[in-house]
């Protein structure tokens, strides 16, 4: 059994909209009650569409912003704004957009150099050679080191902002999509750095994607998610085989599947993506679920279950 | 996997002073307005050598000479003499001296003023944030002259004054040009990787976002340069501003005006030296918007 | 006769570098009422290319093609008076970022009827109940309502049904879609697609679907067209591509899918697209190639005829089904 690297107990996140100095605003729940915990080595992959509160829960659990309920421990130590600080180092994050996440200021060299200045890590000798060694681990040149971002490519970017996150030689990396935005055969380069990246150092991976075959591929967990609620989570091959939330199954339903002989039961959702501001009462599925029941309008499923959890009033049987 | 090294048709990526170059080089007004400014700035720099006399030299005998083409001109003076009798020539290039230190000294005062005013105001909380762009409003809602009196007023007329004077009234358009741009790169992904990295505030503003925001910036400063040198001569010519017998081109203005209509070379060279740079520096700017702007880039 | 016909279509931009060549000898065919689907990754000038056919390119674009016609009329020579009355009319486009396609200043309805007034020239009420049924075709609940909505307040997925809308307005007979479900989310993606099947299938349009997800291919396409660095590389009815295709790069690219992984480790394409700057002087995919030989750095490859897909290679893949792995690829992807 390998260590626990985070656990989270029941996060969740409100954001207050449109407030001033006389009114009161809005209140946005954009997570709710999300437990989870990740061990060295593992991969939880967290899936799904707008709105349903992956970015806010990379934002938390990278601790950026602050959780309004719950708990999040990493490596058993609980993550308070006072323990930010020292918890820093244990938690790296590697964004989608491999254009937007380097400073296009910055040289490659420097890039990678600063998480070590900010924390005041090592002299500049010290500091060379890591940088060295990263550039080595992802695929880099040496020569690459006096280069802009702009010169790069988008999967060698994301060689860049791999390194970057581990510089600081963090337990859990939280990917954020972290090949969506690359090219098909780029995508695979970069996949198979992170799976050796994994076994080479024993991390934890927390995976945000929409995209369902990567996750296949990559998770060993899933979690999917819907309006800021997990509506299902259990191992990987359980989730795709027999996926008990009807969202779980609109979703694996939906993904295009590249066998032209292959003609799926499409399952067609109707209506549109809902939003944050408005959360219905009762399951937040309901309005677009092809079997609700009065009960399901009026009362919210809790996640049941043991390995594999799911939070619904009538979930499909595999 | 091949091995063989790869015949290719390599062509080399420009560098990015080439990659402006290029952009800039298309707006014709642009350049000349560059051409125009580069020899303003020598003559400034250069002014001792290249002017003929000093230019507070009085030669009374020659006093209110025509320009050399016009009858009675001579050519020892060719741009004429004002009524005390000093070259004009050497006055105006001696006033391209003043008016480049003052563009200068008004531009670096309200750009570093303004930068690090809109920085933190870009990175404030909102109540600080909301406090800081009234303040700015306020000052922008005076008219920049009716403002740049009062101060020299209090002050006293000098033209360390005047400058302070501009330099405070131009001040705002810093303001609300870096805090625009921060906003937009606030929420960007590598300074939250640089946050999530452990960087403070003070790093996060000055090393991680400021280079970014340059570019608009850059085109304020040129376009600035030329609004300073314009109030400057202004408030020379109301008196407020440098004092005679300095040769700064609004002072020169000040003291030819009755003399529009007797000597209109006293009037017509100054006001003409004004023109011509302002303008050089606009079309300049405007050139330099076009070169840095992204989104007009076409590769 | 087919509807649309582009023979050696090359299209080339003036660029700070010099010129660079994003279509290279192009050549496509749509006949009425046939879903093409282009594919290619990033720089394989696929956009370009369509948005060459429909005259969308701005001036530094220098356009050449042996022949490029749509239902008979020579697209290179209209004015471009004739050119507006045919471009939105008979063939339209949609885009990948429904939010920014349409104008945020003005109304849905505004919009939509401003493609019926400029071509149709309906009157007002006509112009009214011919939006309604629009929207109403392109599934929008609440027609009458929506069209007094900004695009603002409208979600993705919505916007591209108003942009499919604004398309379909005077029944063209080809429809080019640009990435049109890239930016929208799975279930959403899954709509739009069905949406433009059925739209396809009502009004027998060609249709022409521009995207890098094969999985949108193999549901959506009947023909597919492969595009790499500027360059179309094969061409083959769907059914066959899938299972013999016959160029290195679509088999690589079939190859490197994660749900055709059967080892934890994926297969990879080593190396980069040719950008500007290294264009290699044979066969542009042979840097990356793992059955390049010297032939194939050295001469361009001639294009293969109908039966071995229309492969631009020298050495096209027999009959075997797309192969694993290209032989000795590093697993993690060699640098480039």
């Amino acid at each position: 059994m390998s260590a626990v690297v985070v656990e989270a107990r029941g996060l969740g996140r409100d954001y207050r909209v449109g407030g001033g100095l006389l009114r009161e605003g809005r209140v946005v729940h954009a997570l709710a009650e999300a437990s989870f915990s990740v061990e060295a080595g593992r991969t939880l992959a967290v899936v799904g569409e707008s709105g349903c509160g992956k970015s806010t829960l990379a934002r938390l659990v990278t601790m950026i912003e602050e959780p309004t309920s719950g708990r999040l421990e990493i490596d058993g130590i609980e993550a308070r704004p006072q323990s930010w600080a020292k918890l820093r180092s244990r938690v790296q994050i590697v964004f989608q957009d491999p254009y937007g996440s380097l400073n296009p200021r910055q040289r490659v060299g420097a890039i990678l150099a600063e998480p070590l200045v900010v924390n005041r890590r090592g002299g500049a000798g010290e500091r060379a050679a890591r940088v060295a060694a990263l550039m080595d681990l992802v695929g880099l040149r040496p020569e690459h080191r006096e280069r802009y971002p702009h010169m790069f490519s988008g999967g060698q970017r994301q060689r860049i902002a791999i390194a970057r996150a581990l510089v600081l030689e963090p337990r859990l990396l939280v990917l954020d999509e972290p090949v969506s935005a690359l090219d098909v055969s780029i995508r695979s380069q970069i996949l198979n750095l992170l799976i050796e990246l994994q076994e080479r150092l024993g991390l934890a991976y927390l995976f945000i994607s929409h995209d369902l075959s990567v996750v296949r591929h990559v998770a060993d967990a899933v979690m999917v998610m819907y309006l800021g609620r997990t509506v299902e989570a259990g191992p990987k091959e359980e989730l795709f085989r027999r996926p008990r939330h009807p969202y779980s199954k609109a979703l694996l339903s939906a993904t295009p599947v590249a066998d032209p002989r292959a003609r799926p039961e499409r399952i067609r959702l109707e209506g549109e993506l809902p939003s944050p501001l408005a959360v219905p009462p009762g399951c937040p599925f309901a309005p677009r679920c092809w079997k609700v029941r009065a009960v399901c309008r009026e009362v919210r499923p809790a996640l049941e279950g043991d390995a594999h959890r799911v939070a619904c009033h009538f979930p499909e049987e595999g | 996997m091949t091995t063989a090294p790869m015949p290719t048709a390599t062509v080399r990526r420009p560098s990015p002073l080439a990659e402006f170059w290029h952009y800039f080089r298309e707006n014709r007004g642009a350049v000349t307005g560059l051409w125009v400014f580069a020899a303003f700035v020598l003559l400034a720099l250069g002014a001792d050598l290249v002017a003929p006399f000093d230019p507070a030299e009085q030669f009374r005998e020659h006093a209110l000479r025509p320009p050399a083409w016009a009858e009675g001109g001579l050519w020892t003076f060719p741009l004429g003499t004002d009524p005390l009798g000093r070259d004009m020539l050497s006055r105006l290039v001696h006033g391209a001296r003043y008016s480049f230190f003052v563009g200068i000294v008004v531009v670096v005062l309200a750009a570093s003023t303004g930068i690090v005013i809109g920085l933190l105001a870009g990175f404030a909380p909102t109540w600080l944030d909301t406090l800081i762009m009234r303040l700015m409003d306020v000052i922008l809602a005076f008219p920049s002259l009716l403002l740049a009196l009062v101060l020299v007023a209090i002050l006293g007329p000098s033209l360390t004054n005047a400058m302070i004077a501009i330099a405070i009234v131009l001040q705002p358009h810093y303001v609300r040009l870096t805090r625009a741009s921060v906003l937009a790169e606030r929420s960007r992904d590598y300074v939250t990787a640089a946050r999530v990295a452990g960087a403070g505030p003070v790093r996060l503003m000055f090393v991680t976002v400021l280079p970014n925001c340059l570019a608009p910036i850059i085109v304020q400063a040129a376009l600035s340069f030329s609004t300073a040198i314009l109030d400057a001569a202004a408030l020379g010519f109301l008196g407020m501003g440098a004092q005679p017998p300095a040769p700064e081109w609004g002072t020169m203005l000040a003291e030819a005006r009755e003399f529009i209509l007797r000597a209109w070379w006293v009037v017509t060279f100054p006001g003409l030296a004004i023109l011509v740079t302002v303008l050089a520096i606009n079309l300049m700017g405007d050139g330099l918007r076009d070169a840095l702007d992204p989104k007009l880039k076409r590769s | 006769m087919p509807l649309l016909q582009v023979r050696n279509l090359t299209v080339e931009f003036a660029t700070a570098a010099g010129p660079f060549r994003a279509v290279d000898g192009v050549d496509l065919e749509v006949e009425p009422g046939e879903v093409l689907a282009i594919v290619g990754e990033s720089g394989s000038g696929k956009s370009v290319a369509m948005l060459a056919v429909m005259g969308l390119l701005p001036w530094t674009a220098t356009v050449s093609a042996d022949e490029l016609s749509f239902d008979g009329q020579d697209l290179r020579r209209l004015t471009p008076r004739a050119r507006r009355r045919l471009v939105g009319k008979d063939m339209a486009m949609i885009f990948q970022e429904p939010m920014s396609s349409l104008n945020p200043c003005f109304t849905v309805g505004f919009q939509v009827e401003e493609v019926l007034a400029e071509h149709l020239r309906l009157d007002r009420r006509a112009r009214h109940r011919r939006a309604i049924e629009l929207l109403e075709q392109v599934g929008i609940p609440a027609p009458e309502e929506r069209l007094a909505a900004f695009p603002h307040q409208l979600s993705g997925g919505m916007c591209q049904r108003v942009m499919i809308a604004i398309a379909i307005a005077c029944r063209p007979r080809l429809l080019i879609a640009d990435e049109p479900t890239t930016a929208l989310d799975v279930t959403i993606q899954a709509q739009i697609l069905a949406l433009l099947a059925d739209l396809q299938a009502e009004t027998g349009m060609a249709l022409i679907l521009i995207t890098h997800d094969m999985g949108v291919v193999a549901e959506t396409a009947r023909r597919v067209s492969v595009h790499y660095a500027g360059q179309k590389v094969e061409d083959q009815p769907v059914l066959e591509l899938f299972e013999r295709p016959r160029h290195p790069y679509t088999a690589a690219l079939l190859a490197a899918l994660p749900e055709r992984a059967t080892t934890r480790i994926l297969p990879t394409i080593p190396g980069v697209v040719p950008g500007q700057h290294d264009r290699p002087a044979g066969c542009l995919f042979a840097p990356r190639c793992s059955r390049a030989d010297q032939l194939c750095r050295t001469v361009p490859p001639p294009v293969l005829p109908p039966e071995q897909g229309r492969a631009r290679c020298h050495h096209p893949l027999g009959s075997g089904a797309p192969e694993a792995a290209p032989a000795g690829a590093a697993p993690s992807g060699a640098p480039p």
